[in-house]
């Protein structure tokens, strides 16, 4: 299926007020590809959603690539969701944005196991929590390490643990 | 699986007690007390593996429950070696980053180059010429034999085979002598520029690959008939470690670890990128015919398949390679390296999986955001899946077969 036709088919299933297509006018055709996103106005809808892509014959995404999150620099924070269906050979790119204060959005792990990683990652590096998540942990960083790195107004500790940083 | 209940003493010995010992054949039977009593008393015991361990093949901490030597959970604890490529990636400019990211999978470090600056090449629509992409596949091939070599070694040393080991290393050594005589590194290369190369092939490498086919395809041999049908091994690794290949697509695996499962999926194939269209080769799957479909063996199995296919690129490219094409290559280099405002996801197959890259531009000289789908990393995440009810010296061939690079797990 090309994106248009899975975009129309999100459209047809739960009204045109689930997201907006911002589609990528790149002079690169892989970048027409897998650079444009679908843009979910309401980011609690997004499990609703992910039932839908994988369970629906027609698009069947049964792989989750990638959950990747940008701290957008204006108080928002977007998750972004690339999605592969192995069987029909076509990819789709979710993004929910929310405000950086409580970000929070609903787990994906019981659709995707994938996500249960990528979701601790980005709790970990962008502090985004996930409800519903069975392992809500840091994972790369220690568990009292103050504030989330990747975000743009993260100011690094000038003590950590009693030590000064750089020691 | 009889070995399980073989070890799960209590029902055995509770029956045991009640019919037969004879030290105990006054006991009332019928006494709740006695039983208990008579119940061998076990608890579950954690153990601590790693960080410092050779066989975890890196810094990686497995926090594993056991029931006497039967694994109950595996916790993996990673980020012993997070060096922060990922913020480090938005303070630097684009050509900057190539080398943090030859430290990222420094086994494979050519691969990881490979697909990075594929991604910005495909974000500024730069068209490399063709000798750089022949000299990038050919180098993106030998490095996955160098990585398959390695892995396949060590696998070998986790199952108590330790000559194949140094073989592999005898093998590697004349590739690692290829790449150090074109860019002057042996490790990490810096090598792969956006647009290309940052330097021409050397006049040796071509006479040195035609040679290293030959010995190449005999050492394959060789580890065929001292490892992999070695009986010792298959009974260590076949049946071990079992991954269903719908909870493998739904878990993220990728690579061999996906492909020994049966799905044939692989990114050169079914995604192409540089030139991989024009060469004739087989994608490796697992096979039920020599072990269980997604077993250890298999892993081990379509690494040492893929090892030869490898070798039938590098043939027809050295077949291929324009001999006469003097074009500079670093004449596609943009003298700017601002990519227009927007974002990619980017992938290619690197020995150890589908490595992607999540670029986000704003239009300027550094990337907003770079983000790594790490093969590595998303293999790890099935571990506690596939080694749970096994023995914990399985535990370390489930390990080895996965073959995780922790520099590219913690990034």
């Amino acid at each position: 299926m090309i994106p248009s036709d899975i975009v129309a088919a999100i459209h047809s299933s739960f009204g045109e007020g689930i997201g907006t297509w911002h589609k990528s006018n790149s002079e690169n055709a892989y970048q027409r590809r897998m650079g444009s996103y679908l843009e979910v106005a309401d980011s609690s809808t997004i499990r609703d959603l992910a039932f839908f892509l994988r369970d629906e014959r027609a698009l069947f995404f049964d792989s989750l690539l990638l959950i990747s999150s940008v701290d957008n620099g204006n108080g928002t924070l977007s998750v972004i969701y690339h999605l592969e269906s192995t069987k029909h050979g076509h990819q789709l790119t979710l993004k929910a944005t929310m405000p950086a204060e409580n970000a929070h959005l609903p787990s994906v792990t019981d659709i995707w196991l994938h996500a249960n990683w990528q979701e601790r990652e980005a709790w970990d590096m962008m502090g985004i929590r996930f409800d519903g998540h069975p392992d809500h942990r840091r994972i790369l960083l220690d568990d009292d390490y103050p504030g989330f790195p990747l975000r743009k107004d993260f100011k690094e500790p000038d003590f950590y643990h009693g030590m000064k940083v750089p020691y | 699986m009889l070995r399980i209940t073989a070890i799960a003493m209590p029902e055995i010995l509770e029956r045991h007690i009640l019919s037969h010992n004879p030290l105990h054949a006054s006991a009332p039977v019928h006494d709740p007390d006695f039983v208990e009593r008579g119940r061998l008393h076990t608890e579950e015991m954690v153990l601590n593996m790693g960080p410092q361990h050779p066989s975890t093949h890196g810094v990686l901490r497995l926090e594993v429950v056991l029931d006497g030597e039967l694994v109950v959970d595996v916790i993996p604890h990673i980020g012993y070696l997070h060096r922060c490529f990922e913020k480090h990636a938005e303070q630097l400019t684009y050509p900057q980053i190539i080398p943090y990211v030859d430290r990222m999978d420094y086994i494979a470090a050519m691969s990881g180059e490979h697909g990075y600056v594929t991604a910005v090449e495909r974000m500024m629509n730069i068209e490399v010429p063709e000798k750089v992409e022949f000299i990038r596949v050919l180098f993106a091939e030998l490095q996955r034999i160098a990585s398959h070599l390695i892995a396949i070694g060590t696998f070998g040393m986790d199952s108590g085979a330790f000559t194949p080991f140094l073989y592999c290393f005898r093998d590697r050594e004349t590739i690692l002598e290829m790449f150090e005589k074109t860019s002057g590194a042996r490790f990490l290369y810096n090598y792969m520029w956006v647009g290309g190369l940052s330097h021409d092939l050397h006049a040796d490498v071509l006479p040195m690959c035609r040679e290293f086919l030959k010995t190449s395809r005999a050492t394959h041999k060789e580890i065929n008939d001292l490892l992999t049908f070695n009986h010792i091994f298959r009974q260590r690794t076949a049946g071990i470690g079992v991954l269903d290949a719908e909870v493998a697509i739904n878990g993220g695996a990728s690579g061999p670890m996906l492909r020994a499962c049966g799905v044939k999926w692989d990114v050169r194939k079914n995604d192409p990128y540089s030139i991989y269209d024009r060469f004739d080769f087989e994608v490796a799957v697992g096979s039920d015919k020599l072990a269980t479909l997604g077993d250890s063996f298999n892993r081990n199995w379509v690494r040492m398949v893929e090892w030869e296919q490898s070798l039938n690129i590098i043939e027809q490219i050295l077949e291929q390679y324009p001999m006469n094409d003097l074009t500079d290559v670093q004449s596609a280099i943009p003298k700017r390296l601002k990519p227009p405002e927007g974002e990619i996801f980017s992938r290619t197959e690197t020995p150890r999986g589908e490595l992607g890259y999540y670029i986000v531009s704003k239009g300027d000289v550094k990337p907003w955001r770079v983000k790594v789908r790490s093969p590595a990393f998303s293999n790890l995440s099935l571990l506690p899946l596939i080694s749970r009810g096994y023995l914990i010296a399985d535990l370390i061939v489930i390990l080895g077969s996965i073959d995780i690079v922790l520099g590219e797990v913690d990034r």
